[in-house]
């Protein structure tokens, strides 16, 4: 089942146009879309395509007790997108279940049986709306089934109402508890025997409702854990609750790969509460999801293992580190600059881009930069292991459960089915617990207490110092413009470190899907494109951060743009509308991405007119050409990721002393079906906030291979009046696409948008991230 | 041994005089709503009241704090005020990781008892301090303006 084909292989036939109303929610029969005898066939594309696929069995996911008590399983982990609120209530939609009666269960790391649990590439609702709509359909038609019987009636006859089956003709109910147990014996009907609910008998899914731009409009459905979390009952990872629990902390290297050459523990041991230290061993470069080793202090709370940390004496090895030890952000800059003056491996390719740019009237040229970052989540990195007659138990905040039931595995050398992963609330993940290497520590040094709880906590200092970085980027890009400004000719080079050095030899080239996020899926219609990417090499770890290459693309492309419109001596919007060229779909095979998300080309392609919508909308929203005044101005920025599109205009001032201020934010943001609009804004609002930091203040540099930067004091996100008080969200209403990623596309265009904002307002342009003082410098 | 007096009642603790509340709270007492976020008073996940004021409990030392009554976010919902906030978060759908929210509470709540009717820049002032990686800040703004009694009476 987990492997059922998703994909309609009829040559010449839309697909797009097949799907549409699917979708969106409308009462057709599913068979046209899964039933094709193909079930045996892996997908190519989309979640069947996905490690352990799609699930849609009801008896999965869907438990009604004799009580009533509807339990759905949640199967993604649960970081602040509100999937937990989001998911279970496309399932208890379908259903038709009271929403004061539905309570949602955490599934354990379990892909055999729950499906993909991982939990990053804003996947979670575009993969998981059909499968639980599916699964909540046939739990429906099952306790419709059941109540037939019980009353002896054809099933045409009776109707699955709110929380009850109701028999027309006679008017009889039996409420979904009452069926229960009847519907549990039952058959679960086949997918060709489903029929969805129709867009008019749906309370909750593709709703409007809570706040819309700063407006309470109606009440929204409450969300699953708000009661939890506003009372501090939420169970994160550092609240899980197991008697005789050890508490751990650990001295890691302070250069990647380097290793403990000698340890002093005897002032550790006197610390009032500290048992133990133990050396973990790292497994050197690359580092993949495995600890990075070092000296874990162990004792009987948090407090005494940090203050024991504080008392280690430690002499590290650098010579495992090599060239890591070296690593100095400044010098490390300027060697990407230099490189980006040469042709690097080509990407992309369209017509002569170099005679292009020497027939040119215009030539426009400029280097960006973005700096490593810290995701830095408000939970720091926590887990609790316990390790008992060869089997282990975790309990962890983790996006990626299989990662983190096998990594312990294979760190104890024990077969995965002697781990279980309990998945908590995540304080905040952004990629950082994408990498489990948090909870294999935890293993490592639980292995060492038989059968008593370990939890390992990582101070903010760990955190930052040690996270896996967001990687450093340098790009540099030059265009010929002709007589009338029209762009004739556009060459990228973009620079930057390999996750794929996370895992094997060092590429020192971006692989498929890191350019695959809005390098070489550049939408813009010039006659001359090359793309390359000359090399860079990793010297940290680096890793997801939300929306990952998609922000220095984003920023270099939309920043460059804006100069191009500036040189041209156009309005802004007008010439990226121009660049845009007339609506079309981009098939991405024909830019060169071989990757797409993940998704389907076909039901996906990069459609300029959704572009082309989102950045209307913004700016019309915002008042785009309007008067602002000295020192005040508007700047646009927009991008295509995660299948989703989004646009954003800031207004800004900044004072003659150079202090700037954000006064508003318009996004029009267009992911195809929204599920649940409530959320989408949330996420909207949360990724304007947090690309503030990214366009001003968040840098973390490296000297000698070391994290100069270890707290909020040094590493710095936005506070409350970081943020503009006026942010409104604008959705696009299109039930006609297929559905999109929600909770990384509002990131990537909010710094060029923001530093765009700055040119019109000060006439100085930024190149250089985080802008710092540059404003009062 | 130490006395602490943790919404309205009293704990001996056992512990080093210099032991952050923070962790006595967490991992002594069992009282796990307040958050560790930083360790230096930079972030604001563990804010607690200290008769009725806000304070950062990862840098206040247990000895610093005997004979004061010790106010958590679990005690908030016996609260009026906290109540009120409460409401709002939910009503305003606040929320979305939740782990700082509980020090936002405290901050908020503790801004509204000195500070029934703050203005936006009481507000702001008043919750700097407070960070969400989430980034929530205009939800909470929007709900400690409809918690306050400004909002009440408007």
């Amino acid at each position: 089942m987990s492997y059922a084909n998703d994909r309609l292989l009829l040559a010449n036939v839309s697909r797009r146009g097949l799907l549409k109303g699917l979708v969106g929610g409308s009462a057709l029969l599913l068979a046209a879309r899964w039933d094709l005898g193909l079930a045996s066939e892996k997908a190519q594309f989309g979640a069947g395509a996905m490690p352990g696929g799609w699930v849609d069995d009801p008896n999965v996911f869907i438990h009604i007790d004799s009580d009533g008590g509807v339990t759905i399983i949640n199967n993604r982990a649960e970081m602040g997108q509100g999937i937990r609120t989001s998911l279970v209530m496309v399932a208890a939609d379908e259903l038709g279940a009271d929403w004061d009666r539905v309570r949602a269960q955490q599934a354990n790391a379990d892909q055999d049986k729950y499906g993909n649990q991982n939990t990053d590439g804003s996947r979670s609702m575009r993969h998981w709306y059909d499968p639980m709509r599916r699964a909540a359909a046939a739990a429906r038609i099952m306790l419709e089934q059941a109540a037939a019987q019980q009353w002896e009636v054809p099933v045409h006859e009776v109707r699955a109402e709110i929380h009850k089956v109701v028999h027309s003709p006679t008017g009889r109910e039996l409420g979904f508890g009452a069926l229960a147990q009847a519907a549990r014996d039952l058959d679960v009907p086949g997918r060709d025997a489903l029929v969805l609910k129709s867009d008019s008998e749906l309370r909750f899914i593709g709703k409007e409702s809570g706040l819309i731009n700063g407006e309470l409009t109606s009440a929204h459905p409450k969300a699953i854990d708000g009661e939890d979390i506003v009372t501090g009952q939420a169970v994160f990872g550092a609240d899980v609750d197991l008697e005789d629990t050890l508490y751990a902390v650990v001295a890691r290297p302070p250069v990647y790969g380097a290793r403990v050459k000698r340890v002093d523990d005897g002032e550790a041991l006197k610390v009032p509460g500290v048992r133990k230290t133990l050396r973990i061993e790292g497994t050197g470069q690359p580092a993949a999801f495995n600890p990075l080793g070092g000296v874990a202090v162990v004792a009987s709370n948090t407090w005494a293992a940090m203050e024991g940390r504080r008392a280690l004496e430690i002499e590290w090895d650098m010579a495992p580190a090599g060239d890591k030890a070296d690593y100095t952000s400044d010098a490390y800059r300027e060697s990407l600059e230099a490189a980006a003056q040469s042709p690097g491996k080509v990407i992309r390719q369209t017509g002569d881009v170099e005679a292009a740019l020497e027939d040119a009237d215009t030539r426009v040229s400029a280097t960006y930069y973005m700096p490593h970052m810290a995701q830095a989540p408000m939970e720091p990195p926590v887990a609790v292991v316990r390790i008992r007659g060869g089997k282990a138990e975790a309990w962890a905040p983790v996006q990626n459960p299989r990662a983190t039931r096998e990594g312990i595995a294979q760190r104890l050398g024990i077969d995965k089915e002697s781990v279980t992963v309990h998945q908590t609330l995540l304080g905040g993940g952004f990629g950082r617990k994408s990498k489990p290497d948090f909870v294999t520590e935890a293993a490592a040094v639980a292995r060492e207490f038989e059968g008593q709880p370990v939890k390992l906590q990582w101070s903010r200092e760990d955190d930052i110092q040690h996270a896996y970085f967001h990687a450093v980027s340098v790009d540099h890009l030059e265009a010929g413009l002709d007589a009338d400004g029209k762009a004739v000719a556009w060459r990228h080079r973009t620079l930057s470190p390999s996750i794929a050095s996370l895992f094997a030899p060092d590429p020192k080239h971006k692989g498929e899907f890191e350019l695959g996020m809005g390098f070489n899926t550049m939408p813009f219609s010039i006659p001359a494109i090359r793309l390359e990417n000359p090399p860079a090499p990793a010297h940290v770890r680096i890793g997801w951060f939300r929306s990952v290459y998609n922000l220095p693309h984003a920023w270099a492309i939309q920043s460059f743009a804006h100069e191009m419109a500036m040189a041209a001596g156009r309005d802004h919007r007008d010439y990226v509308l121009d660049l845009l060229g007339p609506d079309r779909e981009v098939h991405n095979l024909t830019v060169g991405d071989g990757w797409n998300y993940g998704e389907d080309p076909d039901l996906y392609p990069i459609d300029t007119a959704r572009m082309r919508r989102v950045i209307e909308r913004a700016t019309e929203e915002a008042g785009w050409g309007r008067e602002t005044g000295k020192g005040r101005g508007l700047g646009l920025a927009f991008h295509h990721s995660f299948v989703s599109y989004t646009a954003i205009v800031f207004e800004v001032e900044v004072s003659d002393e150079g202090e700037l201020t954000i006064h508003r934010a318009d996004i029009a943001f267009d992911c195809g079906p929204q599920a649940n609009p409530e959320r989408i804004r949330s996420q909207l609002e949360g990724a304007c906030v947090m690309g503030i930091g990214i366009a001003l203040q968040s840098e973390v540099t490296f000297k000698d291979g070391v994290a100069q930067q270890d707290n909020f004091d040094s590493y710095l996100i936005p506070r409350m009046p970081d943020a503009p008080r006026v942010v409104r969200v604008h959705l696009i209403d299109n039930p006609d696409d297929a559905m999109g990623g929600v909770g990384e596309p509002g990131l990537p265009p909010v710094a060029p948008a923001l530093c765009n904002a700055i040119f019109a307002a000060t006439g100085k342009r930024i190149r250089r991230l985080p802008v710092g003082d540059q404003l009062t410098g | 041994m130490v006395t602490l007096t943790i919404n309205g009642r009293e704990h001996e603790l056992d512990v080093p005089d210099n032991m952050p509340l923070l962790w006595a709270l967490r991992d002594i007492v069992g009282l796990r709503g307040t958050k560790f976020g930083c360790g230096i008073a930079e972030c604001g996940a563990c804010t607690v009241h200290l008769d009725g004021a806000a304070t950062r409990a990862c840098i206040t030392p247990v000895s610093a704090v005997q004979g004061r009554e010790v106010t958590t976010i679990e005690a908030m919902a016996d609260d009026a005020v906290g109540q009120r906030v409460q409401a709002a978060w939910l009503d305003l759908g606040v929320a979305q990781c939740g782990y700082c929210q509980g020090g936002q509470i405290m901050n908020a709540t503790a801004l509204l008892k000195t500070t029934p009717e703050p203005d936006t820049q009481d507000i702001v002032d008043a919750m700097a301090g407070n960070l969400c990686r989430c980034g929530t800040y205009n939800r909470i703004l929007a709900a400690i303006e409809r918690a306050s009694g400004k909002e009440a009476s408007s």
